[in-house]
């Protein structure tokens, strides 16, 4: 494993203080709710507190409220518990611990760079993510091609610690940051025929070696329903630990959808587009009875070949029984209802 | 003195050597804290991997001498069997005592509804006879069937690379070169392939004799 530099690492104290800058905007941003008449008693007792407890929490404790940061946001975004700072510093909304910015940062599944997971970082240190555009279009009304600065100054950041679970059944807790990928579809405005949202990652075999392989059909390719892509939790992130994403986990931009497998997250993303009919994911392509197109983290459904019911936390010793939707059911189950998840792994 | 001695036993050398390099090289990883941020399953993978190579090593020993009149490999296929063996079942204890801790039930589960699961225990049953019979005691005792019991190596061998296959992701292509070679071995094995060992030994003989 690559020594990872402390010059590199976010110190505690920075990170701490950015975490508490983010939870007094979000403080702003629910107070401007309760100015809209949303909600006003949730607010109170958290707002004393504003320094040590991120007002996300207290924003969540309504339903009503909008995700404080997002309050001018899209798309039937659901005030959810689980998307924003959490109460205690560094747990997510269960109480798990962060996950090791090391390990975070230096165990990657990211096969352009390499199927070695802690031989990602080293492959993919250096590799250069200025200037990065990224083509919007499809069956869209206004197709545009943004540069990911512009991404990130027009539809802003915020905070969201995740849980990410993989389909080799490990998983992380991580603090993101980015921007609810709804945003970024309301303002190219979808028509009415687009169902599906295709993404793409970058083809440059010179710059990710492991596009040379020629077992995967590449470029890496994702898609979401319409409905998941415009879900709340779904999230483009730029960074994570407070500070710009790394090569290895998928600088400048990629997708999180955290109750997903770990593979639906696309990284490099220089592609989205609307679509009509179900998008064939890399992992699809390669081996159809094995990865899905919803790879909902199901611990009733498993791989063919490997038990999902549970899971090995990065940095825990025991196992840890495998939560369905991995642990975000109250706010995504409602996208499967009547559907047989069996069947549609 | 020392000379002599390596002259005569370098093969039972070597086989120590290559038996508890993994291992070796295993502690050496944790004790520098090396084991990466998935540690069980880098030394559920770390112990597997040596098993298997030393599995298809142990299973070349024969062909070795057959074809290539390496006589000094007939003296390590029993150490390569064993190390082989002690490789399997540390994978084993390490899956079921500090992967799993000793959940039966969970375990059960994963044994009968996971090909891949079965198939890796099958192949650690199969040794284990193998390894209980490995003495020259018992080797004398079973006589004719001793032999018979041994080709349960290559039964092994078979669910051992069918365990790997089944375990990778996605991308298939350095197990089935594993497969592969079992299966050339256990090809070398067949009586029609006799002349052709014949062959090469005598072509391998004379190019050593011609060394001066």
């Amino acid at each position: 494993m690559q020594k990872i530099r402390s010059s590199e690492i976010t110190p505690a104290a920075e990170y701490v203080a950015y975490r508490q800058t983010l939870s007094r905007r979000g403080l702003l941003g629910a107070l401007a709710g309760v100015a809209g008449g949303v909600v006003a008693a949730a607010c109170a007792p958290a707002s004393s507190a504003a320094d040590v407890q991120p007002a996300a929490t207290m924003a969540a404790s309504s339903t009503t409220a909008p995700v404080p940061t997002t309050a001018a946001a899209t798309a039937a975004a659901p005030a959810i518990a689980a998307t924003t700072a959490s109460a205690a510093p560094n747990v997510d909304e269960l109480g798990n611990s962060f996950t090791d910015y090391a390990a975070v940062t230096g165990y990657n599944n990211y096969y352009e760079f390499s199927t070695d997971k802690e031989g990602v970082a080293p492959a993919a240190a250096g590799f250069a993510v200025e200037p990065w555009t990224v083509q919007v279009g499809g069956l869209v009304n206004k197709p545009a091609t943004f540069d990911v600065g512009q991404l990130r100054k027009q539809f802003g950041e915020e905070e969201r610690i995740y849980r990410l679970r993989c389909v080799e059944a490990w998983s992380m807790v991580i603090p993101w940051q980015g921007f609810q990928l709804g945003k970024l579809l309301q303002a190219v405005e979808p028509q009415a025929a687009a169902r599906y949202v295709r993404f793409e990652t970058l083809l440059d075999p010179e710059r990710m070696p492991g596009q040379q392989q020629a077992w995967y059909s590449w470029p890496y390719v994702e898609g979401l329903r319409l409905d998941e892509a415009m879900h709340g939790l779904t999230l483009l992130a730029t960074g994570l630990y407070g500070s710009a994403l790394l090569p290895q986990n998928g600088a400048p931009l990629r997708l999180v959808t955290p109750w997903k497998y770990g593979f639906k997250s696309i990284k490099a993303i220089v592609k989205i587009d609307l679509v009509a009919e179900q998008p064939t994911s890399l992992w699809m392509a390669a081996a159809p009875n094995e990865y899905g197109f919803y790879a909902n983290v199901n611990p009733q459904v498993d791989h063919p070949r490997w038990s999902q019911a549970s899971e090995r936390r990065i940095g825990e010793f025991s196992r840890r029984p495998t939560l369905p939707f991995n642990g975000y059911a109250d706010e995504v189950a409602g996208l499967y209802a009547g559907m047989d998840l069996q069947a549609n792994f | 003195m020392m000379a002599h001695w390596l002259r005569r036993n370098w093969p039972l050398l070597a086989a120590h050597v290559g038996g508890w390099y993994p291992l070796a090289s295993l502690l050496l990883d944790a004790g520098r804290g090396r084991l990466t941020a998935n540690p069980i399953q880098y030394i559920t993978l770390h112990t597997g991997k040596p098993a298997l190579v030393l599995l298809v090593l142990c299973l070349a020993c024969t062909p070795a001498d057959r074809f290539l009149a390496l006589r000094p490999a007939l003296r390590v296929r029993k150490l390569l069997g064993l190390y082989a063996f002690g490789y399997a079942t540390l994978h084993f204890l390490i899956f079921s005592v500090i992967d799993y801790g000793l959940d039966v039930s969970q375990m059960l589960n994963i044994v009968a509804k996971k090909p891949y699961a079965l198939v890796g225990f099958s192949a650690l049953l199969a040794l284990l006879p193998l390894a209980l019979t490995s003495t020259r005691g018992w080797q004398q005792r079973l006589g004719s069937t001793w032999k018979k019991l041994h080709r349960l190596v290559y039964v092994a061998g078979l669910l051992a690379v069918t365990h790997y296959i089944w375990l990778v992701k996605s991308d298939v292509r350095q197990p089935l070169l594993w497969a592969a070679t079992v299966g050339v071995l256990l090809l070398a094995r067949w009586p029609a392939a006799s002349p052709l060992a014949a062959a090469t030994r005598a072509w391998v003989r004379r190019q050593l004799t011609r060394v001066p």
